[in-house]
């Protein structure tokens, strides 16, 4: 058995456990718990032996059913899929935990047991499915799962604001799949090809302009799953009503999903469009600017956190507009970063509002003396996601700033500029968040929270998995506490394998600039017509100059080295 | 390829429908909009596998002839998926009819208060009497949003 056959696994492993689950029910808790949890691990140890087999050998391919591409279904993970799963599995791994505690806290075994728990994993199999895919259509249908899965979660419960967040939420995500869909069928329509690989060598012959075309198409739907300015309204708007648990993972992996896909789309099929990299630039600009104005305006901690979200999306798509070895690492490096922190975000804004009764910073203060441990575990991420040396953020976004300079032109410059004052106003915005919740006594009379766990008119309402009041202890759950702390332990960890991992993310870079290297593993065959019906033949050779890693690029340097060194590894 | 006219009239009429009516506040007309854009976009597929011809059946007829099957198969998995959708949507519009006795889309209250909020302070310090004004302004505003039969207004046509 080799690595190559462990692929389908991420996809798989979800999957059945889900099936398993909606036929088990509600009974045996335990056994429900031990399932969830045992095969989100196991997720995790896949993805982890898959990275290091991809960083090692090249990319892993599985040809689903033994059928060759490219007229069967391939999953691939090359070095960026094979991180971006690593990063995912811990992190949905570390939320399942904290709905756990979340559930037996607020005392819910029905609904969260019989719903929730399996269209989660069902989730988890989207995410993957998503950054596995070498074929377009089987992206979409990745897409799909993720999706019909997000609509559950984000509507749990069918209480009056989730449905009424819920329904702009999917009107926006129906949309944004038709419109991929439609891509899809022109890309077809053009290429006579749904295989990724097999099309970035046939999109090559393609008129430019119809290339055009096909490429903002795709960007277009993948820009509104990424909420990437002016498709970005949506965001803030569905995400701080559903469970804490639920927009934790959505905050984290959703939009990055789209951003995967956008990275996807720049690299293999569209590489080097000096036209669409101004317009991506201008509209990162605006995701940053835009967003940040909006946090700063909230005085709600998860309205501030759906801001700032879309406002860091821009970094992102700033160094996907870069293009260089520079730009495309440091997009890798942010992605990674900012799903753990703003997933950690998210879950200490659900433990704030258990402690505190609200996150409404008008209405609660003062938790650093009731709450010091929730202090710390906020303020942690709260300064990572600023860009505080020496923490993640600042890692990500000076290797991003970097690219801009290197790049060198307005446009660049602008960019960087833009990025620094995003990121002053982030610190603010999150600044000024912290001490009014935990610093400054509260304005009005905080909810006291009651001893004896009985229903009380300060229950917080609608805010348990099922949409039910919670009930207020006043107490933080130790097993909630648990988990935001270890994921606030990896935010932090990223630092200190800052060196290895900005080397992995450089050796995606320059995986996904040499585009050969992807298609050549791939390795789409030609369909051959034979007297009783086809067969494959022999791969295509690549036409001359596919590789858009010319020989003066190749020596890209790693963000961290200094100038004279050169050379990737 | 070549492209039957009929076809790409057919798509522009259905999405052009679809857009239509998924800029409407009720989610029932939402839900017929997404369903006519998924209808359109679906011959649109069907249109890029090119000309009809035969059913693609080894044995059946010579391959030359033979239709393109790929762009069926898509469109059979969107049909799936869309089914899918649209009962999703059903299922929403009528538990915000159970909810409200609607199904509007409704407007963020919490994002009408930040609106409304730099007004009400600025009242706030020019006396008592501007207080009370400016704090039923903002009562206004968020009333506004929750009142169903005002956003039925805004749909025009309930």
């Amino acid at each position: 058995m080799t690595a190559a056959d462990l692929v389908p696994l991420p996809v798989v492993l979800p999957l059945l456990a889900a099936g398993t689950k909606f036929a088990i029910g509600v009974r045996w808790p335990g056994l429900q718990r031990l399932i969830s949890v045992g095969t989100l691990t196991a997720v995790l140890v896949v993805a982890v032996i898959l990275l290091i087999a991809a960083d090692q050998d090249g990319p892993q391919v599985a040809a689903i059913g033994g059928w060759q591409p490219p007229v069967g279904i391939v999953l691939v993970a090359d070095r960026l899929s094979a991180l971006m799963l690593v990063i995912s599995a811990a992190v949905t791994l570390c939320v399942l935990v904290y709905s756990y505690g979340q559930g037996s806290a607020d005392e819910e075994e029905g609904l969260p047991l019989a719903v929730f728990h399996p269209t989660y994993l069902v989730l988890a199999a989207g995410i993957s499915n998503a950054f596995l895919a070498g074929d377009l259509f089987n992206l979409y249908v990745g897409f799909e799962i993720l999706l019909v899965a997000s609509y559950v979660l984000i509507t749990l419960g069918g209480t009056a604001s989730r449905i009424r967040s819920g329904t702009t939420y999917v009107v926006v995500s129906l949309l944004s799949s038709l419109l991929f869909l439609a891509a899809i069928g022109l890309v077809y329509g053009a290429t006579g090809t749904l295989n990724m690989a097999d099309m970035a060598v046939k999109l090559a012959a393609l008129d430019p302009d119809v290339r055009l075309v096909l490429e903002l198409s795709l960007l277009l739907a993948f820009g509104i799953k990424a909420a990437v300015f002016p498709m970005s309204a949506w965001l803030p708007d569905s995400y701080p009503t559903a469970p804490a648990p639920v927009t934790a993972v959505f905050a984290g992996l959703l939009t990055k999903v789209g951003i995967y896909a956008v990275i996807r789309t720049e690299t293999l099929l569209f590489p080097d469009d000096d036209r669409v990299a101004a317009v991506l630039m201008v509209v990162a600009l605006l995701t940053m600017i835009v967003g940040i104005l909006g946090a700063v305006a909230q005085t709600d901690v998860k309205r501030m956190l759906s801001f700032t979200l879309v406002s860091h999306i821009g970094y992102m798509v700033f160094g996907v507009a870069l293009g260089s070895q520079l730009g495309m690492s440091g997009a890798i490096f942010y992605a990674i970063h900012h799903i753990t922190i703003q997933t950690t975000l998210f879950l200490t804004a659900g433990m704030i509002e258990r402690v505190a009764g609200s996150t409404s910073s008008e209405r609660i203060g003062g938790l650093a003396r009731t709450a010091p441990v929730l202090a710390v575990l906020f303020f942690l991420p709260a300064m990572n996601l600023a860009g505080i040396p020496p923490f993640s953020g600042f890692i990500g976004k000076v290797a991003l700033i970097e690219g801009g300079v290197q790049e060198g032109g307005w446009l660049a410059w602008l960019l960087v500029a833009g990025s620094v004052i995003t990121s002053l106003l982030t610190l603010y915005a999150v600044g000024k968040a912290w001490s009014r919740v935990f610093w400054r006594a509260p304005r009005v009379a905080m909810p006291t929270p009651t001893d004896d766990h009985q229903a009380s008119p300060n229950d917080i309402p609608g805010a348990t998995l099922s949409g039910r009041d919670i009930v207020r202890g006043g107490d933080m759950p130790r097993l909630m506490t648990a988990a935001t702390a270890a994921m606030v332990v990896l935010g932090l960890s990223f630092t200190v394998v800052a060196g290895p991992l900005t080397d992995v993310t450089d050796r995606a870079a320059v995986e996904l600039r040499d585009r050969a290297v992807y298609v050549t593993a791939v390795a789409p065959g030609t369909v051959v017509r034979t007297p009783g019906g086809w067969d494959f033949g022999p791969p295509a050779p690549l036409p001359p100059g596919f590789s858009s890693l010319g020989a003066g690029d190749a020596a890209g340097r790693s963000p961290f080295q200094p100038p004279t060194t050169g050379g990737t590894p | 390829m070549s492209v039957s006219l009929v076809l790409a009239l057919i798509v522009g009429v259905l999405v052009g429908g679809g857009v239509v009516l998924l800029l409407e506040r009720s989610l029932t007309r939402v839900l017929l909009g997404a369903v006519l854009l998924g209808n359109g976009i679906n011959v649109m597929i069907l249109a890029m596998g090119g000309v009809a011809k035969d059913a693609p059946i080894i044995g059946q007829s010579a391959q030359a002839d033979q239709n393109d099957p790929l762009p069926q198969v898509m469109i059979l998995t969107s049909i799936v998926i869309t089914f899918a959708m649209t009962a999703f949507l059903l299922a929403l519009a009528y538990r915000s009819w159970q909810l409200q006795g609607h199904d509007e889309v409704q407007d963020d209250v919490e994002d009408r208060l930040v609106a409304t909020r730099k007004e009400a302070e600025e009242l706030e310090d020019t006396g008592a009497d501007a207080d009370l004004e400016a704090a039923a302004d903002a009562q206004a505003a968020v009333e506004e949003t929750d009142d169903p039969s005002d956003d039925a207004a805004l749909g025009r046509d309930a």
